[in-house]
């Protein structure tokens, strides 16, 4: 599979909230670079309604803060994950796509690109720290997506963790 | 030897909460506390800002209801700017600003029951957690998760062309709203293609209210007997007396009706409403003046707006609102579990007004904002999803602000909440000898009725789980359940 590749990229998180905009930021930045085949969005939180939009995919990378993974960044396969949550005020990415699955039918190969960050005060703006593993988290996912190759994407998923690609 | 039972839900970066529960030798419940960590650095961090930043700023304080957060700080800072109190912005600035609002309220009350309400009701509270889920709804009954789903992406949508965009919308401005809707918008949500326009909406609002009174009908006792306690009720209601979710005045009952804050100007909340600090919690309680720090809290929220208000001005929901009424005699409704009751109500209400304020030709024109002579405070209050929300302001004459004061609802909620926990905890824990899920799930289920807000402004990977601990009197941990 290569030619008309459809992929979303789905940043989350909090830019209010420092290092919280990593994944809304890689999604801006990749957003800038308008890739073919390649949408870009993002929100604050996951929830149910995401589980429509990545159903219009073949595959989706949802890039998201970490407090405690491997420096940069990690990338790894993500799959449908059916759980309860206490709140309504989020869902995991792999119950969106468990409900996508149940819902629409569809199964998009789905990856999370969580990128290591340091603080989470209520400012915008990444830390310096963010900042270098965001560039470097880019930079490992931007020749992924302009190949737009399903079978290179997963080679890089899990295999790259903590390397920077 | 006495032992404490701990829930600790850890879902964000601050944001979290624990169920403490204590008991004695024989397992006997002899206390319980809710405890839930609130992001308190925000009303230090705005201080110096100018204050027309206020109304994005401050949606650095939530992902899920900043919309609410958003309004206000909007209304609080039409007062600065001397647009008036909520009903003093043009035409379109007040309708643009209340479709933001019902668009926030549809799609936040349809994913809670959905999400949080539907798994237990389809399945029991007590039935194996990888079922009662939202996965499991979609599962076992696609078509009520399909609605949930597409109600929620409306509400959104309606959020989206409002506010401008999904993240730090800008919408509200001071004085105002920065643009009105444009005819293909406007169509888009009457005439939207199936399922998502107006008038599937408001047929889904009733299948939804429906299925839950159908439950209610076969499952009474559950319904009308988990965690009741008699509570005061405050909330904003029209002038007039009428549910209104964007502005109006103050209003508090008490468990039998009677009314003990009696539609009072907002802008004066210091009057009558003040903060109490306890050493066990982080967060506040508040509680109002004349009554006393001992009785005089209150509950906000769905059930507290259907017990303060004396009628809903939009037909379908007044109907609902009549027959929910007729139940409790006309009396204040002090069943937790009847929250979802009123929410669903409130669902209909929200969407019926997000039809009439389409069909007003208002939200098309331009004149936008409104501005007089400049104030050095404001205040403004919302009714958000979970509950009445405050914010207020003070300026100085570089209209930098010096002071910020926030009520959210969840701390307008706290004691309630702990009394539900109480409740459930005596009820269905005492005699217990070891710790489980369905001891877990039944603290949850009268906690997830108002559905708190644990400062979930922050959002990364890697936070722990809901986690339930068994701890004896020395401090040792006996077991441990975790989901």
């Amino acid at each position: 599979m290569g030619a008309g590749l459809r992929i979303l990229v789905y940043g989350y998180g909090n830019p209010g909230r420092e290092d919280d905009g990593l994944g809304v930021e890689l999604a801006r930045l990749m957003d800038e670079r308008a890739l073919r085949g390649v949408s870009c969005d993002s929100n604050y939180q996951l929830n149910v309604e995401d589980a429509l939009e990545v159903s219009e995919y073949d595959a989706v990378v949802f890039a998201d803060a970490s407090l405690s993974c491997a420096e940069p960044f990690v990338f790894e396969r993500l799959e449908p994950a059916p759980g309860i949550t206490f709140t309504t005020h989020a869902m995991p990415a792999g119950s969106v796509l468990a409900l996508c699955e149940e819902l629409y039918g569809k199964r998009p190969a789905a990856y999370i690109l969580g990128i290591r960050g340091y603080s989470w005060e209520a400012k915008e703006g990444l830390t310096a720290q963010a900042q270098a593993n965001l560039q470097k988290a880019f930079d490992f996912l931007l020749p992924l997506l302009r190949e737009s190759s399903l079978e290179r994407i997963e080679d890089k998923a899990g295999a790259c963790s903590g390397c920077g690609g | 030897m006495g032992r404490k039972i701990t829930i600790e839900p850890v879902t964000r970066v601050e944001g979290h909460g624990k169920v403490t529960i204590q008991l004695d030798p024989q397992g006997t419940v002899t206390d319980s506390r809710l405890h839930i960590v609130e992001f308190r650095g925000f009303e230090r961090f705005v201080q110096g800002r100018p204050y027309w930043e206020a109304p994005v700023l401050v949606q650095r304080l939530c992902g899920i209801c900043p919309v609410s957060h958003h309004l206000a700080a909007a209304k609080a800072v039409d007062v600065i700017v001397g647009a008036g109190t909520g009903d003093g912005l043009t035409p379109t600035g007040e309708k643009m600003r209340r479709l933001m609002h019902y668009g926030q309220m549809f799609q936040s009350h349809a994913l809670h029951f959905f999400h949080l309400v539907s798994p237990d009701l389809l399945f029991g509270v007590d039935a194996d957690p990888a079922i009662r889920n939202v996965i499991g709804v979609a599962i076992h009954h696609k078509d009520l998760a399909v609605q949930g789903v597409m109600m929620r992406k409306f509400g959104q949508e309606v959020i989206r062309a409002t506010a401008g965009k999904k993240i730090h919308g800008t919408g509200a401005i001071p004085g105002g709203v920065n643009k009105c809707l444009t005819t293909q918008e406007r169509d888009e949500f009457l005439k939207g293609a199936d399922p998502l326009n107006v008038d599937k909406m408001i047929a889904w609002a009733q299948a939804i209210l429906e299925f839950f009174k159908g439950y209610h009908a076969k499952n009474a006792d559950f319904i009308d007997n988990y965690a009741v306690f008699p509570s005061s009720h405050l909330s904003l209601v029209r002038k007039d007396g009428a549910l209104d979710l964007y502005h109006g005045v103050l209003r508090a009952v008490d468990s039998e009706g009677k009314k003990i804050l009696n539609d009072v100007d907002y802008q004066d909340y210091l009057q009558y409403i003040g903060e109490e600090v306890k050493s066990w919690s982080y967060m506040k309680f508040p509680y109002l003046k004349s009554i006393g720090k001992k009785d005089g809290w209150y509950t906000v929220g769905p059930l507290a707006r259907l017990n303060t208000c004396d009628f809903i001005p939009t037909p379908l929901a007044q109907k609902e609102f009549e027959s929910y009424k007729a139940y409790t005699k006309g009396k204040p409704n002090n069943m937790s579990m009847h929250m979802h009751y009123a929410r669903l109500i409130e669902l209909l209400h929200s969407i019926e007004m997000i039809k009439l304020l389409l069909n007003d030709p208002d939200i098309l024109k331009d004149d936008l904002v409104k501005k007089g002579t400049k104030q050095s405070e404001g205040v403004g209050l919302i009714e958000a999803p979970r509950g009445t929300l405050f914010h207020h302001y003070r300026v100085n004459e570089n209209d930098q602000i010096t002071m910020a004061n926030l009520i959210v609802s969840t701390t307008n909620n706290n004691e309630p909440m702990n009394r539900a926990v109480n409740q459930v905890a005596v009820k269905n824990i005492s005699g217990r000898k070891e710790v489980t899920e369905g001891m877990l799930n039944m603290v949850e289920v009268a906690i997830r009725a108002y559905d708190p807000c644990l400062s979930c402004a922050t959002h990364a990977l890697g936070k722990m789980p809901l986690e339930l601990t068994l701890v004896d009197a020395n401090g040792d941990v006996l077991g441990v359940v975790s989901k």
